[in-house]
């Protein structure tokens, strides 16, 4: 069976070479400094631009309350079951 | 792990505070200009969200294979730490896209399959929640084959026609922006770090709370 | 008893109560066929069919009546709780999901032997132009459907929700199998067919194949086991 496999695997590489060997066509190869903008490039991108980094920010801090959230959630549920679980234990002692 | 959380959560902090002055003096970019400084959280989005994709499928793949329930929590924080940093590439993506491109959503070949797996990692997210007993093992088959995805993923990029720009764009950047963009990576993975590390304790909370139930079924 | 041998059981047997009741048959032809009814009265104008349709509804039919197949399959499993037996049978459970996975193959060529005559008629399509590729195309696909199908409807039997988390679990997986045969029949169906991305889309489809079956493989044993 394990001679199969690789069998099947030296398949698969040799396909993946064929694939590899496909020439799509290109597109933008490297990004290009430039030090100054072109005119009146500025404003429309601003918004866009803002809009991505406060949305990235947004979604650590809703994750991160999220996370604590349930947390403190989980930690209610434990001292509740500790306090049960003491009470309870000095009931059937009596 | 725990010692070191104030003080990673500190730098992180210090890290992602001075990032914006570190990317507002990186250069512009010629044809693209402001809009393409969304690049420095883009990009390292998709590198924490496949980081996390990889972790979340070889802890899968080592939770079927030994059974170990600490390889599951592994697995499920970092699935759904990948969720969370797929949607913010799914989110910035299209923001650029409505720039550079003129439309919000092109069907490029890379933010498509982004797509893809973001949804299957999503279904594995509904997997763990509703999947009833034994969803662990469900989940865990679910992340093993989304993981395995990710390669006819980036190889789509070069058989496709796309617009994206190519994977060749990150090796070739000039200084001026090949410094903002790699303290962006190494902050990103800091958080991503820190995320995990929040995210263990809940799983490992939780565990113990089973525990506890447990413990007090047998008592009674 | 050999890997093969256990295969080719559980296929025989599943072939047998098919021919015996033909349910699934029947009911996945028909509900490929109103597939492509829905689309037709969907897309068409004036006669006409949208271009780069016909491909796309031919795979999207197939990944549906796939998944129902899919489903009924495993329900039947689950009612005669047929599938707890097999797993305690002394075999090597890799070699029952092959069985499932032959099974399922199996039908889903015969509905796509209906398939492809009724979107080439209805649609207009000169789907029998480069027939081999076509095959092919439809074999390799088929296969790396039903591979990803048959594990997850196993795993899912268990579950609750199965009827519901199979497309979801399903479908975001199979995704690359859709695009390459919409793609590469969308190649063959161009006027002049261009069979190397034919070809291309064809090896990938292959690839998908052997990393998805060696995974389920691997995998089938540790989820099946409680």
């Amino acid at each position: 069976m394990y001679n199969r496999i690789v069998l099947a695997l030296a398949g698969v590489l040799a396909l993946a070479a064929r694939i590899a060997a496909f020439q799509p066509p290109a597109g933008q190869n490297e990004f290009v400094p430039a030090s100054s903008l072109p005119p009146g490039d500025q404003l429309p991108a601003a918004p866009l631009l803002i809009a991505a980094y406060a949305f990235v920010w947004i979604a650590v801090l809703v994750y991160v309350w999220s996370v604590w959230r349930r947390l403190k959630r989980v930690e209610d549920d434990m001292h509740a079951l500790q306090q049960r679980m003491t009470g309870g234990r000095k009931e059937s002692r009596r | 792990m725990k010692k070191a959380f104030v003080p990673l959560t500190i730098v992180v902090a210090a890290m992602f505070a001075y990032a914006p002055v570190l990317i507002a003096r990186a250069d512009y970019e010629a044809t693209m200009g402001l809009v393409q400084k969304i690049f420095y959280f883009h990009v390292p989005s998709w590198f924490v969200m496949f980081t996390a994709v990889f972790i979340c499928g070889g802890a899968s793949a080592l939770y079927l294979a030994k059974g170990d329930p600490r390889f599951d929590r592994v697995a499920a924080s970092a699935g759904e730490i990948a969720v969370v940093f797929g949607l913010m590439g799914l989110v910035t993506g299209p923001l650029w896209g409505r720039k550079a491109w003129g439309v919000w959503w092109q069907w490029d070949a890379r933010l498509t399959m982004a797509l893809l797996v973001e949804l299957i990692f999503v279904g594995y997210l509904i997997v763990r929640k509703y999947g009833g007993p034994g969803s662990e093992k469900l989940g865990a088959a679910m992340a093993i084959f989304g993981t395995a995805n990710v390669p006819f993923v980036y190889v789509s990029v070069n058989i496709w026609r796309t617009i994206h720009p190519k994977t060749t764009v990150v090796p070739t950047l000039a200084a001026t922006m090949a410094i903002p963009f790699w303290y962006s990576v190494l902050a990103f993975m800091l958080l991503f770090t820190l995320l995990m590390t929040l995210r263990l304790g809940l799983e490992r909370q939780r565990a113990a709370l089973d525990e506890l139930y447990l413990a007090e079924d047998d008592d009674v | 008893m050999t890997f093969a041998r256990v295969a080719l059981l559980v296929l025989r047997k599943d072939v047998a109560i098919e021919v015996k009741s033909r349910e699934i048959l029947y009911t996945t032809l028909f509900f490929a066929a109103s597939c492509v009814l829905v689309f037709a009265f969907a897309l068409i104008r004036e006669g006409r069919p949208p271009e780069e349709g016909p491909s796309g509804i031919l795979w999207i039919a197939i990944a549906f009546s796939g998944t129902l197949a899919l489903g009924r399959t495993f329900e039947r499993e689950r009612y005669g709780d047929t599938l707890r037996a097999l797993l305690l049978a002394p075999a090597p459970r890799p070699a029952i999901y092959v069985g499932k996975l032959l099974g399922i193959v199996l039908l889903l060529l015969v509905a796509e032997l209906m398939l492809v005559p009724a979107v080439a008629l209805l649609f207009q399509a000169p789907l029998f132009a480069r027939p081999l590729l076509l095959a092919g195309l439809l074999g390799a696909g088929t296969v790396g459907f039903a591979a990803v199908g048959t594990l997850f409807a196993a795993m899912l039997v268990r579950s609750r929700t199965r009827d519901v988390m199979l497309p979801i679990l399903l479908y975001p997986i199979t995704v690359p199998v859709i695009i390459a045969g919409a793609r590469g029949t969308s190649a063959l169906l161009l006027p002049s067919p261009d069979e190397a991305t034919a070809l291309m889309w064809l090896a990938l489809l292959v690839c998908f194949d052997v990393v998805f079956v060696t995974l389920s493989l691997w995998t089938f044993e540790p989820v099946m086991s409680e």
